[in-house]
């Protein structure tokens, strides 16, 4: 069944005229249903046009098919909201109030997402409330009303070193009842800008999306350039590209693992996995000159060789990393008082984790079996697959004990690829894109699925470029962690997730 | 009148020390090099020469919280015996007062914090009540105690009587009171598993979020004030679990420094071997000391 929609692989194009244009009940019917038979939504964005906007889906079938569908639906200026029976379209229906215009109808939670300026021309939904432009962060914020009831604002500025998002907190004492989270403080205007692309500079913003998602996001613009230019990244590049990607896990996972050490205060993990994150990023400095993977990635290949010299310097200083990192995590498991804080702290459960669409790390502690490099194999994953971890208990403890054991697989991973790297060329000329078409194009960043829709005008420019980080799947999901909680297992409950704002800000 | 100048010496000049060695020891465990054991002064120094910010929604109260901590902290020192050696100012009954001379700091504290407005402030306010109440028993199971083992109503008294003929006595009282009073040390002083006095994080400090509005010179009396208050418990419980006594002055002054840089070095390796307590299990533990520290009153009443 495909519910209406085209259905493709994951890195493909195929011909604008190829997506299903049905009349909106048939769209939406058909969303419906593929929700509720498992599918799930990749993407769900709007391309404004005179009327109010073309509206497109792009979703994912259940694992073990391997396949994508997407449709589409011209509409007015308002819409009927699915949020209330599918809750992962909230954020994307708001999104696409924002960006094109158009009212949900009946939307339950019918607030801005980014505070962002509209993609076309015209009067916002939100913008006489303040008399100008929309400020991040000023909007009507969900109250609990009572005696003992109080509110706590944090931020936009935090005590830390951390990206600027304000979160206010329902809370009866040390029980959290509500907490709403206002972002859109980092919000720089990249689709807006990707209109009209690709540029030369079109590589280093998809590179900034999310900093510490350089090679995830990048490999999800290359692997979209690769299908509209027709050209095909070399085995080696494949082979260094996924190398890259799962650095950039180790790196980030590691570096989670410290900071939730941390946050509990207990010292030497913290202190151990600063350090060996370090170790992690400059070896991907090693295969390119950055610590974060800036200009690695290129369309058509790599930006730059990884020579025997460098891959034999890689396998040494993986394996002396492996050795540290199993050492300084493995005091997290031996330390019956970290264990206590982190076990039944945060928990979401494995019906709401699905409900609301989360993916990557926090998704798997939940027992949600997905993982893009699985399900939709790409690049060097369609030849060497890594084994999906999956925890039960949805908690903090799962979380972190799924960063380690995912970082165990990587580590194996990249020691078997680093030895068998394929000959031949790393780089091959790009072409200019196809027009009139739609590339899709999946990765599975360390913090889970990123998802990268191109379409292209009739001269082969981006006529709209949509952007989803993982990030804007599992804030909601931070949301529902913090439930019931107490307030001092927030910064906990972050960390454990550790999502990106830039990311979500776009 | 020696002894009571190097009692008051060591009282201004030590604390911070205490602090420079259980950070020192930390970074032992974390593997790193650590900052260097006089950086607490260094600290203090710096605050003392920056200029203060005060909100302008706080009134005397804001302003008088710093330094009432510091002199009930101060006065406190004067209580309390240093090794051998009794205290400058001694009489009957002073174990009360020093009890709510603590009492009376953290009280201005939280009004302090309080006075501020503040969401954050008012819950660490909240939380530190609520413990403080918790930890109270504790020490008057002790105090009590003590004062029946030693037949005196003062600290000098009760504690200088602690010695090894004592312990072997009473071992098992004893016994249940360091356990009881290492607990209280540590939530009193804001030490992991009770607080994290290292964290940035807003939401689940305790002491350290009461005095997020202080700068300058009002956080380094503050910053100095909590060292002493390290400083003056830590004495009291160096005095229960390590009760050394030579008759020589000079030797017993040593013994009582060491002394109390063994029980930073304890603290140190306390804070890099566990993490910090939930804090809904913080009660749990404090309300264990109260039991451990009834139980030793029982057996010495019997």
């Amino acid at each position: 069944m495909s519910y209406g929609m085209k259905t493709f692989y994951n890195g493909t194009s195929f011909p604008r005229s190829e997506i299903p244009v049905p009349d909106n009940d048939t769209f939406f019917q058909g969303v419906m249903d593929a929700i509720a038979a498992g599918w799930r939504v990749c993407s769900y964005f709007g391309v404004p046009n005179a009327a109010g906007a073309m509206l497109y889906c792009v979703m994912s079938s259940r694992a073990g098919s391997g396949t994508l569908g997407i449709i589409a639906t011209p509409v007015g200026r308002s819409f009927p909201s699915l949020a209330t029976a599918c809750p992962q379209l909230h954020l994307f229906e708001r999104e696409i109030a924002e960006q094109c215009l158009v009212r949900p109808e009946g939307h339950p939670w019918f607030k801005p997402v980014r505070f962002q300026k509209p993609l076309c021309e015209g009067e916002g939904f939100w913008s006489e409330s303040d008399g100008g432009g929309l400020l991040p962060g000023v909007m009507d914020f969900y109250r609990v009303e009572g005696d003992e009831v109080h509110e706590v604002a944090v931020g936009p500025v935090h005590a830390g070193i951390i990206e600027p998002g304000h979160f206010r907190f329902q809370c009866h004492g040390e029980e959290v009842f509500h907490l709403e989270i206002a972002l859109g403080f980092q919000h720089r205007g990249i689709e807006r800008v990707l209109i009209g692309g690709p540029t030369p500079r079109t590589m280093h913003l998809m590179e900034t999306i999310a900093g510490d998602t350089t090679i995830g996001h990048g490999q999800a613009y290359c692997m979209n350039m690769g299908s509209l230019g027709g050209v095909f990244a070399s085995p080696r590049a494949e082979t260094v590209r996924g190398i890259a990607l799962e650095l950039e896990r180790l790196a980030n996972h590691t570096g989670d693992l410290g900071a939730i050490s941390g946050d509990v205060g207990y010292l030497p993990t913290a202190s151990f996995c600063g350090r060996i994150r370090g170790d992690f990023l400059n070896m991907t400095a090693l295969l390119c000159g950055s610590r974060f993977g800036r200009g690695l990635l290129r369309p058509g290949g790599l930006g730059y060789d990884c020579d025997a010299a460098i891959a034999e310097e890689l396998y040494k200083r993986l394996q002396a990393a492996r050795e540290d990192l199993a050492g300084a995590v493995k005091l997290l498991w031996d330390s019956p008082s970290v264990m206590a804080r982190l076990e039944e702290t945060g928990t979401v459960t494995k019906e709401d984790a699905r409900e609301i669409g989360l993916v990557g790390p926090p998704a798997r502690a939940c027992g949600l079996n997905r993982d893009v490099r699985r399900d939709h194999p790409f690049g060097i994953f369609r030849m060497s697959q890594i084994p999906v971890i999956t925890a039960t208990t949805c908690d903090v403890a799962a979380r972190t004990l799924l960063r380690w054991l995912e970082a165990e697989r990587s580590l194996d991973f990249i020691a078997e690829q680093i030895r068998h790297l394929p000959r031949g060329g790393y780089r091959t000329e790009m072409k200019p894109i196809a027009a009139d078409r739609c590339a899709v194009a999946l990765t599975e960043g360390w913090r889970g699925e990123i998802c990268h829709v191109a379409l292209t005008d009739a001269q082969g420019r981006f006529e709209r470029y949509k952007i989803v980080d993982p990030s804007f799947h599992n804030w909601s999901g931070m949301v529902l962690a913090l439930r019931n909680q107490q307030i001092s297992d927030f910064p906990l409950c972050n960390k454990s997730f550790n999502l990106s704002y830039c990311g979500f800000d776009l | 009148m020696m002894n009571g100048i190097i009692h008051i010496f060591l009282a201004i000049v030590m604390p911070p020390l205490l602090l420079g060695v259980i950070g020192k020891t930390k970074a032992a465990f974390a593997g790193r090099v650590g900052a260097p054991f006089l950086q607490p002064y260094h600290d203090i120094i710096r605050l003392l020469q920056k200029g203060s910010v005060f909100s302008t929604t706080t009134s005397w109260v804001f302003r008088a919280g710093p330094i009432v901590a510091l002199a009930t902290a101060a006065v406190a020192a004067l209580l309390i015996p240093f090794g051998a050696h009794p205290s400058p100012i001694s009489f009957d009954g002073d174990m009360i007062l020093y009890a709510y001379l603590f009492a009376l700091g953290r009280f201005f504290t939280m009004a302090a914090a309080l006075d501020t407005g503040s969401s954050f402030e008012g819950m660490g306010s909240a939380r530190e009540a609520t413990y403080s109440c918790l930890a109270e028993p504790t020490l008057f199971f002790a105090l009590i105690t003590l004062s029946k083992l030693a037949g005196s109503y003062s600290l000098s008294g009760m504690l200088v009587n602690i010695s090894f003929g004592v312990w072997l006595n009473n071992g098992a009282a004893l016994l249940l009171l360091v356990g009881g009073m290492f607990i209280v040390l540590l939530a009193e002083n804001c030490r992991i598993p009770f607080d994290d006095p290292t964290t940035h994080l807003e939401l689940t400090m305790i002491h350290e979020v009461m005095v997020l509005d202080h700068s300058g010179p009002a956080l380094a009396i503050i910053q100095y004030a909590a060292a002493l208050k390290l400083f003056v418990l830590g004495a009291f419980f160096v005095h229960l679990a390590l009760p050394y006594a030579t008759g020589n002055s000079v030797l017993d002054w040593g013994l009582f420094i060491i002394s109390m840089l063994e029980l930073a070095v304890v603290i140190g390796v306390v804070e890099s071997a566990m993490a910090r307590l939930r804090l809904i299990r913080v009660p749990q533990l404090l309300v264990a000391a109260a039991i451990l520290a009834a139980f030793s009153t029982l057996l010495v009443i019997r």
